[in-house]
């Protein structure tokens, strides 16, 4: 990929690398080719986004950078090392599509669960499970139970315990997915403001297509059977963005260029 | 409904814009208990029965079915007291053993029957917000219940002179609890403080630790468990005798086949809650590059507790069978199983009856001590939190 068309201002060193990379399920029925010959490279601080229809290999390509599938053929490096070191070297934050916090505990005590794996002391998870509460605006509901709290607020709990390892890297997957529209645009304005300020390099995967165009400097779209990269679309969009953004028509154009690319990629009929 | 509304406001007439009166509104229920309550004791009039016990039933009946639309509490307090005044004076004349009792007589414990279900069907429509008293109606309702179940039992047996052999009296049951408390008491200790809770202890224990080996061998998963399998169903008649020969006479035995009984259900349903947790939630916890023990620690235990608790629920009861029965298959001469087994043989079933309330009660206490430890475990999961 073309690091020259990014429109990130600062040094374009890549974070991830993927190299002609395939992925087989073998089922009963045959093998299902749910990722073929993908290339990609995600530079630092960019802000990308997987958009695809159901079954384009979109979430597999993210369960691939993070180490939870393993590819079958091609190469793929992640801060210049393999998935699985990486993985274990806690290089990324991954969120879910639900927020699958533990009942158990409390919304603190789970943004402190990676945490306390990972061994720190008591006091610097004390102080990062606060600055990132706060940061999700969740400061006040410590003691609550998950099941206190509502969908948008478990989610950004799940937020809160990706940011918590302090990862350069988040990969996210379908976050907002059960989320009302409203509660949708709220998290999604506060998720750019955060890549704003803390400049991680984001991953995210979606099936809407304002909502990529919003987020992204890079939409990547995908299509299916078998799962493969349709076009990378980058974005000439402001860093810095408001919500009415989504009603100029450079946004229109972005998104009408998404759609388009989704349409070329299969028969309407699968979209559903 | 609208219409029966509208009626009773336009009775009320003045200030009928203000207060709107709600209709009266009886359930099928309590019209049907209390005539049925009021029938009953006049025929007892006719039949025989005490006169003024016949009067006093029948204003207690008129007097709550008129007080329901206001509160239903004085009328489960007025049809209660009614029926243990009733109750009362019925166990008195009994106890004045004529041999045979009037049909009034008869006719007058149903009418008293039927105001003490009045009583507890009030009480358990009481709806409140205040958690204390709602409380002490959870344990009142069971209570009136319980007593007007010895009451019946009191009056049919000494009112048709059941045979003791066949079923004695409470209150025969009861002399023979207070005057051996002794004898009781060292059953208790040799059956349940001895065998079964030190029984309890190990096989659930045990099944508990087995299970995690398995965890992590899934060989030993397909090779145990079906052996587990077959040693829950051996036959706990069999086992006994053989638990006899290999530990002796005193409880040794008894808590091995309580180990023997209580092993299985835990082992299987700790393997169970195990695996309960959910695909999304280990891949949680592999992106934190979680050890084996720490999700175990942080992620399935917790997910397993459920399961766990089921467990211990199942076990608190079949360990005090299990220890019961065992005695049957040679003790020395103490212990709740050995008493009932002696005690039948010499006809002494009131001595019965006391050592199986004993373990009733006993088993009662352990399994909501269980319960009571799981509410505080699993306070989060669905079926507890509410």
């Amino acid at each position: 990929m073309s690091d020259l068309l990014s429109n990130n201002s600062q040094q374009t060193e890549s974070v991830i690398n993927v190299n002609n990379l395939s992925l087989t399920f073998p089922t009963s029925d045959g093998d299902v080719h749910a990722l073929s010959e993908i290339d990609l490279t995600i530079n630092r601080g960019d802000f990308v986004s997987f958009i695809g229809p159901s079954g384009c290999g979109k979430t597999t390509l993210l369960r691939v950078i993070a180490d939870l599938e393993q590819a079958t053929s091609g190469s793929i490096d992640v801060n210049g090392m393999t998935p699985h070191e990486a993985r274990l070297a806690r290089a990324y934050g991954y969120v879910f599509q639900a927020a699958s916090l533990y009942p158990w505990r409390t919304i603190s005590k789970n943004v402190a669960l990676p945490l306390e794996i990972m061994g720190l002391d008591a006091a610097v998870i004390r102080e990062r499970v606060r600055k990132n509460m706060e940061l999700v605006d969740l400061a006040g509901f410590e003691k609550k139970y998950p099941w206190q709290l509502s969908g948008g607020m478990q989610q950004r709990a799940s937020i809160a315990r990706a940011l918590a390892v302090e990862p350069d890297l988040l990969l996210m997957d379908e976050p907002f997915g059960a989320l009302d529209e409203i509660v949708r645009d709220h998290l999604n304005e506060q998720l750019l403001k955060l890549w704003a300020q803390t400049n991680k390099t984001v991953v995210f995967v979606t099936h809407s297509i304002p909502e990529a165009v919003y987020l992204s400097n890079r939409i990547v779209v995908m299509s299916p059977r078998p799962g493969r990269i349709h076009d990378v679309i980058e974005s000439n969009l402001p860093r810095d963005r408001e919500l009415s953004i989504r009603e100029t028509p450079e946004f229109l154009t972005l998104a009408n260029r998404v759609r388009d690319g989704l349409r070329a990629g299969h028969s309407y009929d699968e979209v559903a | 409904m609208n219409t029966n509304a509208a009626q009773t406001v336009i009775a009320g007439n003045a200030n009928a814009t203000d207060q709107l009166v709600t209709p009266v509104k009886y359930r099928f229920m309590e019209r049907a208990l209390l005539s049925c309550a009021g029938v009953v004791s006049l025929l007892s009039l006719v039949l025989g029965g005490k006169i003024w016990l016949a009067a006093v039933l029948l204003v207690a009946a008129y007097a709550s079915f008129r007080v329901i639309p206001q509160s239903r509490l004085t009328a489960a307090v007025a049809t209660g007291v009614a029926s243990l005044l009733a109750a009362y004076v019925l166990l008195g004349q009994v106890n004045i053993a004529e041999s045979r009792q009037p049909l009034g007589f008869w006719f007058q414990v149903i009418a008293a029957w039927l105001l003490a279900w009045m009583c507890v069907e009030q009480l358990s429509a009481i709806k409140t917000l205040s958690r204390s008293y709602a409380g002490l109606l959870n344990i009142i309702i069971p209570v009136l219940f319980g007593v007007w179940l010895l009451l019946l039992w009191e009056l049919l047996t000494q009112g048709f002179n059941v045979p003791q052999v066949l079923l004695p009296a409470p209150s025969l049951i009861a002399e023979r609890f207070v005057s051996s408390p002794h004898i009781l008491w060292a059953d208790f200790q040799q059956t349940f403080l001895k065998a079964v809770l030190i029984g309890y202890a190990i096989g659930c224990g045990a099944g508990f630790v087995v299970a995690i080996l398995i965890d992590r061998s899934p060989f030993l998963q397909r090779g145990l468990l079906p052996i587990g399998n077959l040693v829950s169903a051996l036959p706990i008649v069999g086992v006994a005798p053989i638990m006899v020969m290999w530990f002796g006479f005193d409880w040794p035995s008894k808590a091995a086949v309580v180990i023997i009984m209580t092993f299985f259900p835990m082992l299987v349903n700790t393997v169970a809650g195990l695996s309960a947790a959910t695909p999304m939630q280990h891949d949680l916890m592999k992106t934190y590059a979680a050890s084996y023990w720490q999700s175990l620690f942080k992620l399935r235990l917790p997910e397993a507790l459920p399961f766990i608790f089921n467990a211990l629920k199942i076990n608190s009861t079949l360990a005090m069978i299990g220890a019961i029965v065992a005695e049957f298959f040679g003790t020395p001469t103490v212990g709740m199983g050995f008493r009932i087994s002696t005690e039948v043989g010499r006809m002494n079933v009131d001595m019965v009856w006391a050592e199986i309330a004993v373990a009733a009660v006993a088993g009662s206490l352990f399994y909501g001590a269980v319960a009571l430890t799981e509410r505080v475990f699993t306070f989060w999961h669905p079926s507890i939190r509410g």
